[in-house]
């Protein structure tokens, strides 16, 4: 392979390997300009069509060069244009779609939220000359930039700013600004979201050794500059995507930056003057410079313009013509140029072809802020208008395409936000470019030619001008819609080369104005960001919090299986050497049914309730009434949203006049906490009550089944147990197994029952002391489910789902009708709360005993299944295996569901429905015996 | 993400919120006094004005306290920064 590498060039040596074959490179290439040093040219085939593709940019507006890394770490679609390279790469291109990981990223990702005065996008000459201003008034700046060096365009041009090259110049900026104790430099960050008050979030790329390997920046700034430079506009003309077609600010970047020359013979393709000195640069390289097709036909302004000395004096100008085809080599690259214009048509020969259609600000961030965009009909584009946010725009971003404009926009523009953040800036000079005079560009979109089918408007996506006029030829008129249509302007474009573009083709198209089309939403992110890098640490377990109770090593040690309630582990059952979960649960609800159980009831939500006005508050709240509880009593409780629907249930016990404690259900602790808030301060706020979480601080044992009174009392020696001195629904405080407890004696299964609450730390120790009686059996959640669903017990939020309310569960009494007003009760008196049709809570018995029923299923009235669509009459809520009844049963919201037991109805499941009876809710023990013992 | 000014903590982000909807729909004196139209007025309906709108916010993960801002859901600005 030839070098194409500028005579004098040196440095590191680093190998990496592309598509199979090996390459060197130098230390500060990208994979772009590597691959440009060896003489790649087609680096990739175009996914769809299969067209050869070359390097067409140089940063991180490329659409061609995407590229997989395989070593040292897979990572799919990069730009191999802001690929550094690295000893021991290994990469290939892709047509499409990349491939991620097949193993774990060991990388670490991380976050920074960060606060500033002013926050500068883009260290070019604007950004630096604006951070250095802001920063000398004191005030914290950060000067983010999404290269490894600062510098902006000027590594790429080789102009010079005062006096000095550009590269010197930015890094004394640099060390400037490192001097400025509140001031922070930011390479390799890239700002790709502009949200909400000035609340800016970047992605930075940390270098090899690094905590971490990327860093995700949110910032809020006071002011934030935008200097985030332009992008130079592709022209649509047939053959437009053949490799060694290249924007020729790139081809002077490569050159400049990095020493590279992309070909040995260029014919350039302008609209403007800028091409001309990217023509100047690569001939003074050594590139020769067929002639330059200027769209242009003032003859006699450019020749003035182009008479000097130096490269390209003798250089062919040729006025007033357009590129009409590309001649192309057996690779696909380009071989010759057909150029036409006022002289005729001719084919020149020339392995590369600059194109430069002049620039587009690049507005991405501020129009992502709110900012409205406006057609500059002297620039033709896109530029910053009225603001929505605290921002201002310097340089080239707002159209401002000098070297000395830039700077001087920048130390304005710097000035102006430290001194709208409340700072002062001292007289800072402004750095001294030279200053040049440019024509007034052109303006071409597309060549214009019969068959627009190798015209591309889009590369990556492959969109031509076909496809956009057969867009606008389907009738589409907006530009949004003939993106999504046409995809143009999507992927990691997001608009950077081919958005305006587009929109000028549909302008084109339509008959209208661009400046009237507008342009497609700009919308984050600017580049491609990694999931990884978003996620940042909350992976694995810090994905989100895991709750455990107390006893929690206790059930893992003796094999218990876990469920997830909210954020809480729960036993689920703890199988036995060679149970299945079948098994289990039916022996661990036997043993309560039969014998005792013990279950860790402590997730459940506690809140604790108190002031002198917590009793009428929790009238006000619950849908009985819980002013008349006596002290040492406890009452189950209902809680409706205002709209009569049942919201959560639970206990309450009253600990004293002005105190009382509600359990919740383990999923709704805090959405209760947080109701009960809002109504203290949103609506009642002369109520004296304080609600505070007191879950974590209890560990709460569920000791359940006919035997569950001797075990108490065995090891609550000094708690009189019997039924009378202990009575169903209130609680004692004792000492059980030595521990300060608080004893309730409640049931959630239907079986005589307790809970035992102690300190949290205490929990183990009881837990311990309960099932080390040798007579009680650990049960899970699985089994505590199928016993209360035997008892008809819904649980709130699987019997329920916010549209039910306490009359559809059977429940009218558990709702007061002695209290004036609770939240909920007027929706109860609606007409719809009282159709006779809405759902009502049943059981079910599948005919086949053996049938259990797929909870969510649905109930029709028939045998077999009518064209659609069927009336569903509700659906199966909960279904279980059943110990205690010897066969399988539900619970199903049924509409008009009383009104139909014994009726027989049919679950669609699959096959035949199959055919199931409609029962009371309550299908055991429902005269409530066994609750005493 | 909107900076939303807590009356009690300061500007904090909006992730440390929940939103209320719209503010001053009052509970109602006397709920039973009211046809199903009021009461299901009282429930479901809420304005969705596109400019000055009166919103209840609660500082969930802060001090946990109800406020009422009034906000331009055109532009996101809450009143009291503009009038700052
Ligand atoms: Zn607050």
């Amino acid at each position: 392979m030839t070098s194409r590498r500028r005579e004098g060039v040196a440095g590191e040596t680093l190998r990496f390997r592309y598509d199979g074959r090996d390459y060197e490179g130098l230390r500060g290439d990208t994979l772009a300009a590597a691959l440009l040093a060896n003489g790649v040219r087609a680096v990739v085939r175009s996914g769809g069509l299969g067209r050869p593709r070359g390097i067409y940019a140089s940063w991180t507006e490329e659409p061609n060069a995407l590229v997989q890394i395989e070593e040292p770490f897979p990572e799919p679609m990069l730009q191999a244009t802001t690929v550094e390279l690295y000893d021991g790469l290994v990469a290939t291109g892709l047509g499409g779609r990349g491939r991620l990981a097949d193993r774990p990223d060991p990388a670490r990702y991380d976050a920074v939220h960060a606060h500033c005065d002013v926050l500068v996008v883009g260290a070019g000459p604007a950004g630096l000359a604006a951070a250095t201003a802001a920063a000398a008034s004191g005030a914290r700046v950060i000067l983010a930039d999404d290269r490894p060096a600062a510098g902006g365009c000027l590594p790429d041009t080789g102009e010079t700013v005062d006096g000095v090259s550009g590269t010197t110049w930015a890094a004394g900026m640099l060390a400037e600004l490192a001097g400025r104790p509140e001031a922070r430099v930011l390479p390799r960050t890239t700002v790709f979201g502009y949200y909400d008050d000035n609340y800016l979030v970047a992605v930075e790329r940390r270098e090899e050794g690094a905590a971490s390997r990327e860093r995700i920046w949110r910032i809020r700034a006071r002011r934030v500059v935008l200097a985030t430079g332009a992008h130079e506009r592709p022209i649509a003309f047939a053959g437009n995507d053949r490799p060694g077609v290249m924007l020729a600010g790139a081809a002077r970047a490569y050159a400049n930056r990095y020493g590279v020359l992309a070909g040995r013979r260029a014919v350039v393709f302008t609209t403007g003057d800028g091409a001309y000195d990217a023509a100047r640069d690569l001939a003074a390289a050594g590139v020769e410079i067929a002639a330059v097709a200027d769209v242009r036909r003032d003859a006699h302004a450019l020749d003035e313009a182009l008479a000097v000395a130096g490269p390209l004096a003798g250089t062919e100008v040729l006025t007033g013509h357009v590129v009409t085809g590309v001649g192309s080599a057996p690779d696909g690259s380009v071989a010759s140029v057909t150029v036409s214009g006022p002289s005729g048509e001719r084919e020149i020969e020339a392995d590369l072809l600059l194109v430069s259609g002049g620039w587009n600000p690049v507005v991405h961030l501020f129009s992502q802020s709110g900012g409205a965009l406006r057609f500059d009909e002297e620039l033709h584009a896109f530029v910053p208008g009225e603001a929505a946010q605290a921002v201002e725009v310097a340089g080239a971003a707002r159209g401002v395409y000098t070297l000395a404009g830039c700077l001087e926009d920048g130390v304005a523009t710097g000035t102006r936000a430290a001194e709208a953040a409340g700072f002062r800036v001292p007289p800072h000079p402004v750095p001294a470019a030279e200053r040049v005079t440019a024509l007034p560009s052109g303006r071409l979109w597309l060549v214009p030619a019969d068959d627009y089918e190798t015209h591309f408007v889009d590369l990556q996506r492959e969109v031509t001008v076909a496809d956009v006029m057969r867009a606008t030829g389907a009738g589409l008129r907006s530009v949004e819609h003939v993106k999504r249509y046409t995809t143009a302007g999507t992927a990691h474009d997001q608009g950077k080369l081919f958005g305006v573009l587009t929109s000028a083709v549909v302008a084109h198209a339509t008959g209208v104005e661009i400046g009237d089309l507008g342009t497609t939403t700009f919308r984050a992110p600017y580049a491609p960001v990694s999931f990884a890098a978003l996620a940042g640490r909350d992976r694995g377990m810090l994905h989100d919090p895991v709750r455990v109770t107390s006893l929690h090593g206790w059930h893992a040690a003796h094999g218990a299986l876990f469920e997830n309630v909210g954020q809480w582990k729960r036993p689920w059952y703890y199988p036995r050497p060679g149970e299945d979960m079948e098994t289990a649960v039916l022996r661990e609800c036997r043993a309560v049914r039969e014998g005792a159980g013990a279950m860790d009831a402590s997730t459940l939500g506690k809140i604790d309730v108190q002031g002198p006005d917590a009793a009428e508050f929790l009238d006000r709240l619950y849908t009985n009434m819980m002013s008349t509880l006596k002290v040492g009593a406890i009452r189950y409780g209902v809680m409706c949203r205002a709209d009569g629907m049942v919201f959560d249930d639970g206990t309450v016990m009253r600990l004293a006049e002005d105190r009382f404690l509600a359990t919740t259900t383990t999923g709704n602790a805090a959405a209760v906490l947080d109701w009960m808030e809002e109504w203290l301060q949103t609506e009642w706020p002369s109520l004296r009550v304080y609600c505070t979480s007191v879950t974590e601080h209890w560990a709460t044992v569920a000791l359940a089944g006919p035997r569950s009174r001797e075990v108490l009392a065995g090891l609550a020696p000094g708690l009189a147990v019997d039924a009378a001195s202990f009575p169903f629904m209130t609680w004692r405080d004792a000492e059980v197994a030595g521990i300060p407890a608080r004893v309730c004696r409640i049931s959630f299964s239907g079986e005589l029952a307790y809970e035992i609450n102690v300190n949290a730390w205490d929990g183990l120790a009881l837990w311990e002391a309960v099932v080390g009686t040798g007579v009680v059996t650990p049960y899970g959640t699985e089994t505590m489910h199928v016993l209360r669903a035997e008892k008809g017990y819904p649980i709130i939020g699987q019997d329920t789902d916010g549209t039910v309310t306490p009359a559809d569960l059977g429940m009218d009494w558990v709702v007061s009708k002695k209290k004036a007003d609770f939240v909920g009760k007027r929706s109860h008196a609606r007409a719809d709360t009282s159709r006779p049709d809405r759902k009502h809570l049943v059981g079910l018995l599948p005919e086949d005993p053996g049938l259990l029923l797929p909870e969510g299923a649905h109930l029709v009235a028939t045998s077999r299944l009518p064209e659609p669509p069927v009336r569903a009459l509700g659906h199966v809520t909960s279904s279980y295996r059943s110990a205690a009844l010897g066969r399988t049963f539900a619970l199903a919201l049924v509409s008009g569901g009383r009104e139909r037991i014994g009726e027989r109805l049919y679950v669609p499941l699959g096959g035949d429905p199959v055919p199931v009876t409609v029962t009371h809710h309550v299908l055991y023990d429902p005269e409530g015996a066994r609750r005493d013992g | 993400m909107l900076l939303i000014p807590c009356p009690w903590c300061g500007p904090r982000d909006e992730a440390e919120f929940h939103y209320g909807g719209q503010a001053h729909v009052a509970y109602p004196a006397d709920p039973a006094a009211l046809s199903d139209e009021e009461w299901a007025r009282y429930l479901f309906f809420r304005d969705n004005p596109k400019g000055r709108f009166a919103e209840r916010w609660s500082h969930t993960a802060g001090c946990r306290r109800w406020f009422t801002l009034t906000r331009d859901t055109a532009t996101g600005v809450f009143e009291s920064e503009a009038g700052a």
